[in-house]
């Protein structure tokens, strides 16, 4: 078991968690994930590794609930456990491999979307403790959806916060930012990391090849074991089919055929939906979700 | 009695099976094991265990069996196999012990498989545990997987004395049995699980949720937490597909996907979370074991099941037993065919396949006559799901992270098959990541050898 030492609801769909995974903290690097299953019916979920402490064995994990056994994982409190914490998971950030000499000489731009903070915080921090301050563009649809923004401003160089509706700080969509710091304040960057929403950074890349801003994106596909042995996260990257879990999470966002890859992740929209009314509905429940029979 | 037929062994029938998961065989009975026991004319120089890549005294426990004693013949069973009920289910019998069997040249072999799982399963109901070695000699061995090589490697060598963690990657222990090969042919609750804990009452310790190469490395098991030697029992690995278009279409699986949601994720089980496809009509890609699988639990999910291999029959690579039960259950069978591509719709979903017929030419380097498509027998399949079962390629994520450990072409692990010895000094491999995929029984062989070689290389440090 895998206990809970703190728990945050950071918004009304976005909540925060420090389990106790003594492996996974003391080798994991920015970019790498882990799988959590809650119990024994659970499913095994892929999430994002947000910080870790190698002393404590403690590490953060964000979750967004975007079916039944996310939202069964939102009611969880300190001191209770998760059944299964594995990993890390994944290739590590590709500038923890490169000579800090050499990093040193590049601007990095990180744009962050919704609760694609969660994977960018770890990244910047990593690069902060290094010596390197690199750009953040956070933004979210609104202003509830903004998370992290303070751990975020203190190890980001600047910090530009956006939302889709106005309600904070600015109005506007990341790439607007992206294409204003470029473009108007005549900022150069060597690297682009977007990782949000698959939507978000297929818009960030396409404008990012018109800036000639190589760019890196995380992919956060369906996966069963996270270990490569499914390959339901399979995803087309130039002419290759690359398995999410063990090539990336992280790949070259210029080579990715995001329209691929957002069909994929309806696969199983069906069968959340169902289950998310037979979660919701309790004991109350009596069909319609076309799984029990009870319609029949 | 016959003496030159089996004992003919009960099983669901097809039409019932067909719509659950239950245990298709359903195994001798007492009288009904020693009935067939009696067949065997304990030949002096025996063959069957020539057969046994485990080298299982075969008609020393049959002769128990033929007396009633039945915990003893367990005991001959448990000098040689740690996971008997799992082998007398799952073992292709035909090609090893029973393709030897003396009997079986007038007549039909004794149905030693049969005979295995009777004692195994005998012994469990009847609680009956193997005893822990009286004395431990302090010597810590790490053991990567919890499959049939690992559970081997663990068992052998916590019978000697030694130390044994074995590191899973799953959340679950057990490996391909567990995650790959469905309830129906090997229940998990019943057999699997028992099976693993008579491992455990040996001392074995087992570590879920550790990805080796990730988690830790085998440098790190053995620098820094004090690990005297290591096996590698990592299994298979990544899953092939075809290269053919839409084959990343939504609704086409691989059967590693597809079996690991049924099979350790429990998909078929309304409560458990994890979804798996509702399919009305499945083509399964392939002729093998998996293959098989695959398609049987497609088939109890209440799909129509073809099976398109580009082979004929006589070339499927499944077992004949596995072959002849999905054949009863409903499974159709289109050979000598071959997809060309996955047809996808509008919203990105599989609505059928195009196939081309084939017919058999000159046989190919594996002695296999080779298929050569037929021009113009171009035809399209229905369906709303395809599960490819090709096979897979080794996970490269051992041998990427480990200094010293070679791999070959096929990006397999090197070790020496008589002892399982890799280039890297202490650390030990067998199974599918060194063979590429095989069977349970062969993994199996494998871990053995591998132990006897970690206790030879222990011995004289």
């Amino acid at each position: 078991m895998y206990q809970i030492t703190r728990a945050e609801k950071l918004t009304d769909q976005i909540y925060l968690f420090d389990v106790t995974a003594t492996r996974v903290a003391k080798s994991c690097l920015p970019g790498q994930f882990v799988i959590v299953k809650l119990d024994e019916t659970g499913e095994r979920i892929p999430l994002t590794i947000c910080d870790y402490n190698r002393e404590t064995g403690a590490v953060t994990i964000v979750l967004q609930t975007v079916g039944a056994s996310t939202m069964k994982m939102a009611k969880l409190k300190v001191g209770d456990s998760f059944m299964d914490v594995t990993g890390p998971l994944g290739v590590p950030s590709e500038f923890t491999n490169i000579p800090l000499e050499e990093l040193k000489q590049k601007k990095y731009l990180f744009v962050a979307g919704g609760v694609g903070s969660a994977p960018v915080y770890p990244q910047v921090k990593w690069l902060h403790e290094h010596g390197i301050e690199a750009d953040v563009v956070l933004g979210a649809r609104n202003k509830d959806l903004i998370i992290l923004e303070e751990q975020m401003r203190a190890v980001a160089g600047n910090l530009y916060v956006t939302t889709d509706d106005g309600s904070y700080v600015r109005k506007g969509l990341v790439t607007d930012v992206v294409r204003d710091l470029v473009e108007e304040q005549g900022k150069h960057y060597d690297v682009c990391v977007a990782i949000g929403p698959m939507i978000m950074m297929k818009f960030v890349t396409l404008l990012t090849k018109e800036l000639h801003i190589p760019t890196i994106v995380s992919l956060n596909p369906i996966m069963v074991d996270g270990t490569g042995m499914c390959g339901a996260c399979r995803v087309t990257v130039g002419d290759q089919v690359k398995f999410a879990c063990v090539d990336g999470p992280e790949f070259d966002g210029h080579l990715v055929n995001f329209d691929e890859a957002m069909k994929r992740q309806q696969m199983y929209k069906t069968y959340e939906g169902r289950a998310i009314l037979k979660l919701q509905e309790g004991d109350t429940h009596h069909g319609g979700c076309g799984n029990c029979g009870g319609d029949k | 009695m016959d003496v030159l037929k089996k004992v003919p062994v009960r099983e669901q029938d097809a039409k019932v099976r067909a719509t659950n998961f239950d245990e298709v065989c359903l195994g001798y009975n007492e009288s009904e094991a020693m009935e067939e026991a009696s067949r065997c004319i304990n030949c002096k120089n025996a063959k069957c265990v020539q057969g046994c890549p485990v080298s299982i005294n075969i008609p020393a426990f049959i002769e128990k069996v033929k007396d009633g004693q039945f915990e003893e013949a367990s005991k001959v069973i448990g000098e040689s196999s740690a996971l008997p009920a799992v082998c007398g289910r799952v073992c292709p019998q035909e090609t090893q012990c029973e393709g030897k069997c003396i009997r079986g040249i007038k007549g039909e072999p004794i149905s030693i498989g049969k005979l295995e799982r009777f004692v195994a399963d005998w012994a469990r109901t009847n609680n009956i545990k193997p005893a822990p070695p009286k004395e431990k000699n302090g010597k810590k061995v790490a053991v990567i997987g919890s499959g049939p090589a690992g559970l081997t490697c663990a068992g052998d060598l916590a019978k000697l004395g030694y130390d044994v963690t074995i590191f899973e990657a799953l959340h679950k222990a057990g490996g391909v049995l567990v995650y790959g090969i469905p309830e129906f042919r090997l229940p998990k609750d019943g057999v699997v699980l028992p099976e693993i804990e008579n491992v455990k009452a040996l001392g074995v310790k087992i570590e879920t949720n550790v990805v080796i190469g990730r988690s830790v490395t085998i440098d790190q098991l053995i620098h820094e937490e004090g690990f005297q030697a290591v096996f590698i029992g990592s299994g298979a690995g990544l899953p092939k597909f075809m290269g053919i278009p839409g084959e990343n279409a939504n609704g086409v699986f691989s059967a590693n996907e597809y079996l690991t949601r049924s099979n350790l994720m429990k998909a078929f089980d309304d409560n458990y979370d994890t979804p798996i496809a509702v399919s009305k009509k499945v083509a399964v890609v392939g002729g093998g074991n998996v293959a098989m699988d695959a398609a049987r639990t497609a088939l109890r999910l209440g799909a129509e099941v073809h099976i398109v291999y580009r082979r004929s029959e006589a070339e499927l690579p499944a077992r004949v037993e596995e072959v002849h039960h999905a054949k009863e259950e409903g499974i159709i069978f289109d050979l000598l065919t071959n997809p060309k591509e996955i047809l996808v719709d509008e919203n990105g979903w599989v609505k059928g396949m195009r196939c081309v017929r084939m017919e058999l030419g000159e046989p190919d380097a594996s002695g296999r006559r080779r298929p050569v498509e037929i021009p113009g027998s171009e035809f399209e399949l229905e369906l709303d799901t395809v599960i490819m079962s090709l096979g897979t390629s080794p996970n490269p994520l051992i041998a990427s992270t480990t200094d010293g450990l070679e791999v070959n072409k096929w990006k397999c692990i090197v070790a020496d098959e008589e002892n399982g010895a890799t280039t890297k000094e202490g650390v030990y491999a067998g199974g599918d990541a060194v063979t590429g995929a095989a069977t349970v029984i062969l993994a199996m062989g494998a871990g053995k050898a591998a132990a006897k070689g970690i206790h030879e290389y222990l011995s004289e440090r």
